[in-house]
């Protein structure tokens, strides 16, 4: 009987040497540990065993059992790892596919500049103030201390808007003609008046950006644009000094044009500030060396600035004798061009989305 | 202005500065230097790494290659006719110098000169212009044959200088020029050219320039003496003048001048104006050009004959009156001018002579048979001759000075520096004294200026004394009493107010003397002000990120367009007009931000899907309101929202081919995502009425839905029209567009708060209902969610199908239904709630569950 085990046995290891895949897997239990198989049998037929052979063979045949059962279980992992190791070297992808995209939408260039200019703002205490892109000669040019006919408007050629009821005759050449505004300082007038209206025995400091769009009558080429953006910071207070302008921009300087930048003020003139300045930072493509973004001379024109003009004060309701305030001005498409050599401001407007993806 | 440096240091010594200190202290103290253009002197050698500072131009002399040589005879070359040989002497030796110069050519063969020319003589390999080049092209001097003649050094044209473009002949010196200098110490320049701001036209001159250095580096400001002897007939009495506005003009000076020689000036005064960019034409027109650059007061000379012939002999009288409508002058460029009663002119007693302070007439002008001649220096209102300049288009020397304030003392002084060198240039003889009309004389304004003053607005510490030093400098007159500053201002200068204005108009000056990059930097100390943000800036700012976030790409477009280029979409009966449109193109102000958009998506048609919106205002016309007193209503500034889908859905690629076009659910699909970030929740979308007046025309009437947020339309959206989209060039694909009005979508919007995490676990079921096509999706979807209450937590639309089997003119829609309780929910009570939804949806609007 040990015998007719023993060969049982070796039967079914030599059988389960050549199964390679999980079919055989089930095939080989059937035929060597189902119900019908030889073992099985063994089993089945201790019963017509004497009492002394029955423990004896049972137990044989058990030990025979688990042996095939371990052999099963071995052969199970390694056929797994086998097929495992089989697909994993099959499933080779070319990795040099691209991938598969989603469309992606982007703000525009100008919107992306003046953020960055407004946070660094808002991080100094600037909150954001707007005013109409519509607006009457009075506010932008007379209260801002541009007289009509004064030399200065020359700087600032303007397009004019048709009256909007002709039948009353007032027209452009009326002395308060409505125009596209030139910049957006006419908000310095409307943001002091409402200051103002709210303690107006006392009124209160203003720290606010005015950004948005500006119009000045020039013909569209690749170096001027009909239409432009601005940002402008306005500080009015009791004790603002110039050295406060020139502590304030410098910090603004760093904090947009980075840390080691250099920055000139230059004496210049703007009719609504006095001190007026022109600030100059160091060219940050050529680091000052000359390049032709600089057009050799080293430094960046980046933003026009002063105090605030008495007159300007006045006009907002501040007493100039109490009340000081300084202000300046800058172009988010001009900074961008700079920093990015864009040569054609027509891009901006253009809204090639060739360009826009870029940013 | 083009400024010399050899002029400026006739005036200020600039000893151990550099042309380029120069340059830098002007342009920080506001008199911006755009370029410095050498003209023989040294340019500075950025080859080992300096940093650049200015745009440098021009050519430097070497000195050891060129010098002052004369040349001693004139001879002609042995085979050709057009050239002469000059026998040249340099200090040491004599030389053969070949030339073809036209200017010494009538000198050939003549023999020995009597006085020999001085000229510019280039030694071999002298680097210079080569003169017969078109432009500016370097070359270098070579040893050389020429006919047969063996040529090494060249006598130089002012274009081989790089002085001018003139070539025509050779430079000849003055006679005293020194034999053997080099040429650069005898006439080395470069010349800056400066920007001069509005209010700074004070300095459009040679010692206005001189006087702001002297300021700033305390270095004294050499005034011009003028000085010059008279002789004949005062010109007294001969002569008179009346104003008869003095408001236009405030000041006439004449002075008179006989017996001149018209000829051409001294060499080194033609070639200073050449490099001030004022063309030389004789010694009397160039004394007042002269004269003008050095002081700022533009003169005109009379031929004074010419006016004593049109007075018939009688005394010359000059009248400066205000032109007739439609008075006719001939101007010295030769053009008949029809003026209008804005205009100034000048006349004798027969009529016009000039345009005031603008150009001076064709008859009276100095010709070169001119004897005797009367200068005028004079002051206008400079507010009217900007309006007269730009009215004839006649931007001259004059006018760009007059236009922008000339102080009247200047008039008197211009005169008498005018015939000072008109007597040194011409031989003439100076008549005694001046006539001097001088009926409005500007009121010489006070300031007073204090030390708390300059801390509180410059943030200095300065001392009364300190103050009145530092404005002394630039001629202000100053006296200190205590602590206060009394300021006078001086006599050349128009751009001092008074009072507050004033003061700052003095502390500017006190800031640019003390330098600006000495003023330190400081932090505001000043408490920050009450913080009240901008709500509307901060919600748009939210809603672009929220459409980017979408996928959508955000455009900037013109606020300026046409009724035509939006009538493509939309017309309107009123538009914001622009009075002087730059372009026939852009007339008006936007009304459609959906317009605007549009543009750019046909001029970005060849991409193969395209996702825009923009935000911004449009422009609404309104009617003037009388009561405002004020004329003109500013328009309405509403603000939009515009989006554009076209395209396929998804980008094509290795493993999608051919992606379906965006359809309205695309855009649908995008709302609704904006919306929910917007934190809406009571939003409704219905079919929107198309008559004009209601609803937008544009838009497919079957594909085209409004938007409804708290029962208020807020926006409208649909596919483009298909007679509309034939005139955009965008392709076949549908294109959507939609068009909101954001304030009031920001008006609506909710506050919001967060509901908790269901605890127990939801349970899932899908049913399927047949309805009538009539029967919209969200009927249906409306009547589950009020059936089951809040035991229904969502309702999800998965699928809409028709076919025979369910019935001609039927649907059906299948949802996902969740159901959510308090407590585990068991598959009876869901049951339950599905089957009043069943009955609930049979009753309302006839639905069939389908099985």
């Amino acid at each position: 009987m040990q015998d007719k085990l023993n060969a049982i046995e070796k039967a079914a290891l030599e059988s389960l040497e050549s199964v390679k895949d999980q079919a055989a897997l089930d095939a080989w239990r059937v035929a060597h540990v189902g119900r019908s198989s030889p073992l099985m049998q063994v089993f089945s037929e201790l019963g017509k065993l004497s009492k002394e052979e029955r423990p004896v063979v049972g137990q044989a045949a058990n030990k025979v059992k688990v042996a095939l059962e371990a052999a099963l279980a071995e052969r199970t992992e390694a056929v797994k790892a086998a097929a495992l190791a089989k697909s994993l070297e099959e499933e080779q992808l070319d990795v040099t596919l691209p991938g598969r995209t989603v469309n992606v939408g982007r703000l525009h260039p100008s919107t992306q500049q003046l953020r960055r200019v407004l946070d660094i703002l808002a991080d100094m205490g600037f909150q954001v103030y707007t005013s109409p892109e519509v607006e009457s000669d009075e506010i932008n040019f007379q209260m801002l201390n541009f007289p009509p006919h004064h030399p200065a408007r020359e700087m600032q050629d303007s397009f004019y808007v048709e009256a909007g009821d002709p039948s009353t005759g007032s027209g452009q050449d009326g002395d308060n003609p409505i125009l596209m505004r030139t910049h957006t300082s006419p908000g310095q007038i409307r943001a002091m008046r409402e200051f103002v209206a709210m303690n107006p025995s006392d009124p209160p400091a203003i720290r606010i950006a005015l950004p948005g769009m500006c119009y000045r009558y020039e013909q569209v080429t690749t170096r001027s644009e009909m239409q432009f953006n601005q940002v402008e910071g306005l500080v009015v207070g009791k004790g603002i000094t110039f050295a406060d302008l020139k502590g304030t921009i410098a910090d603004f300087a760093r904090r947009m044009f980075g840390q080691d930048v250099r920055t000139r003020f230059r004496a210049s003139y703007f009719p609504f500030t006095e001190p007026s300045a022109e600030v100059d930072v160091e060219c940050f493509v050529c680091g000052g060396k000359g390049c032709q973004v600089c057009k050799n001379s080293g430094w960046l024109e980046i933003l026009g600035c002063g105090m605030v003009h008495p007159v300007v004060l006045q006009n907002g309701g501040y007493d100039p004798k109490v009340y000081s305030g300084f202000a300046w001005g800058m172009g988010p498409e001009r900074q961008l061009m700079l920093r990015y050599k864009i040569n054609d401001i027509r891009y901006f407007w253009g809204n090639d989305t060739r360009f826009l993806s870029q940013f | 202005m083009k400024l010399p440096i050899s002029w400026l240091k006739d005036f200020i010594d600039l000893d151990g500065l550099t042309v380029e200190d120069v340059a830098r202290k002007l342009t920080l103290a506001g008199m911006e230097v755009d370029e410095i253009h050498y003209v023989g002197l040294a340019m500075p050698d950025y080859s080992k790494g300096e940093k650049h500072e200015f745009k440098t131009t021009g050519i430097s002399w070497q000195p050891d290659k060129l010098v002052v040589a004369e040349i001693c005879e004139v001879m002609p070359h042995p085979n050709a006719d057009r050239l002469t040989l000059c026998d040249l002497y340099d200090g040491t030796e004599q030389h053969t110098v070949l030339t073809g110069a036209p200017n010494i050519f009538h000198l050939k063969g003549i023999g020995k000169l009597e006085k020999p020319l001085k000229v510019a003589w280039a030694k071999e390999g002298t680097t210079l212009y080569d003169g017969h080049a078109e432009g500016l092209v370097l070359t270098t001097l070579k040893r050389t044959k020429i006919r047969g003649v063996e040529s090494y050094s060249m006598v130089c044209s002012e274009k081989e200088l790089g002085i001018s473009e003139e070539h025509d002949g050779i430079i000849l010196l003055a006679d005293d020029a020194p034999t053997g200098m080099s040429l650069v110490d005898y006439m080395g320049d470069a010349v800056l050219d400066i920007s001069i701001l509005p209010n700074m036209a004070r300095n459009a001159n040679v010692i206005g320039l001189a006087r702001e250095l002297s300021a700033m580096t305390g270095r004294p400001l050499k005034k011009p003496t003028i000085q010059y002897a008279t002789s004949g007939e005062s010109i007294e009495g001969k002569v008179s003048i009346e104003i008869t506005e003095p408001e236009m003009n405030p000041r006439f000076v004449l002075g008179l001048i006989c017996n001149v020689e018209i000829k051409p000036s001294p060499y080194q005064i033609q070639r200073r104006l050449r490099l001030a960019g004022v063309r030389p034409i004789n010694n009397i027109v160039d004394a007042t050009n002269y004269a003008m650059l050095e002081l700022g007061e533009p003169l005109h000379a009379f031929d004074y004959d010419v006016l004593t012939q049109r007075a018939g002999g009688r005394n010359v009288k000059i009248i400066t009156r205000t032109a007739a409508d439609g008075e006719k002058l001939t101007t010295l460029d030769g053009n008949t001018r029809t003026l209008t009663a804005s205009n100034v002119l000048v006349c004798d007693e027969k009529g016009s002579l000039s345009l005031a302070g603008v150009m001076g007439g064709a008859e009276s002008e100095v010709a070169p048979t001119s004897v005797n001649i009367l200068l005028e220096g004079a002051a206008w209102n400079f507010i009217n001759i900007r309006r007269t300049a730009k009215q004839h288009n006649l931007p001259s020397e004059a006018s760009f000075r007059f236009s922008r304030g000339v102080h009247p003392t200047l008039a008197e002084m211009g005169v008498r520096r005018g015939l000072q060198l008109m007597a040194e240039w011409s031989g003439g003889a100076v008549a005694p004294g001046l006539v001097d009309n001088y009926p409005l004389p500007p009121k010489d304004v006070v300031v007073e200026v204090t030390p708390k003053e300059v801390k509180r607005l410059l943030g200095i510490q300065l001392s009364a004394k300190e103050i009145a030093e530092l404005l002394g400098h630039l001629e202000f007159e100053c006296s200190i009493d205590g602590e206060t500053v009394t300021v006078k201002t001086p006599p050349h200068r128009l751009d001092i107010g008074e009072g507050v204005v004033g003061v700052a108009d003095v502390l500017e000056e006190v800031a640019r003397s003390y330098g600006y990059d000495r003023i330190p930097e400081t932090r505001i100390s000043d408490p920050l002000p009450p913080q009240i943000g901008n709500p509307v800036h901060e919600w748009e700012e939210h809603l672009r990120d929220l459409l980017v976030s979408l996928g959508i790409q955000e455009v900037v477009t013109y606020r300026m367009t046409s009724p035509e280029r939006e009538g493509r979409l939309v017309s309107f009966d009123e538009y914001t007009r622009i009075a002087n449109p730059i372009t026939p193109e852009r007339t008006t102000l936007r009304r459609s931000l959906v317009a605007s958009v549009l543009e750019i998506a046909e001029k970005n048609a060849r991409a193969e899907s395209l996702s825009l919106f923009e935000i911004g205002p449009v422009f609404e016309p309104r009617k003037n309101d009388p009561s405002t007193g004020s004329g003109q209503a500013l328009p309405n500034e509403p603000r939009k929202l515009a989006l554009v889908m076209t395209g396929r859905r998804l980008a094509s690629a290795w493993d999608v081919k051919d992606s379906p076009a965006m359809d309205f659910f695309d855009l649908k699909g995008r709302i609704e995502l904006m919306l929910a970030g917007l934190r809406f929740t009571d939003i409704a979308y219905a079919p929107a009425a198309l008559s004009a007046a209601e609803g937008p025309s544009y838009l497919h009437p079957g594909k085209v839905a409004e938007v409804k947020v708290n029962g208020q339309t807020v926006g409208v959206f649909g596919e483009l029209h298909p007679l509309v989209k034939e005139k955009y060039e965008v392709g076949d694909q549908p294109v959507l567009v939609a068009d909101f009005d954001l304030d009031a979508l920001r008006a609506a919007s909710p506050a919001y708060g967060i509901v908790p995490v269901p605890e127990f676990p939801p349970v899932f079921e899908d049913i399927a209902v047949i309805v009538d096509e009539s029967v919209p999706a969200a009927r249906v979807e409306e009547l589950i969610k009020q059936t089951g209450g809040k035991s229904v937590s969502a309702v999800s639309l998965f699928d809409v199908y028709r076919d025979e089997k369910i019935g001609a003119g039927k649907k059906s829609l299948a949802y996902n239904l969740t159901y959510q309780s308090d407590k585990t929910m068991t598959d009876a009570e869901a049951a339950a709630i599905r089957n009043k939804i069943v009955k609930r949806l049979a009753q309302e609007v006839d639905a069939k569950l389908r099985s």
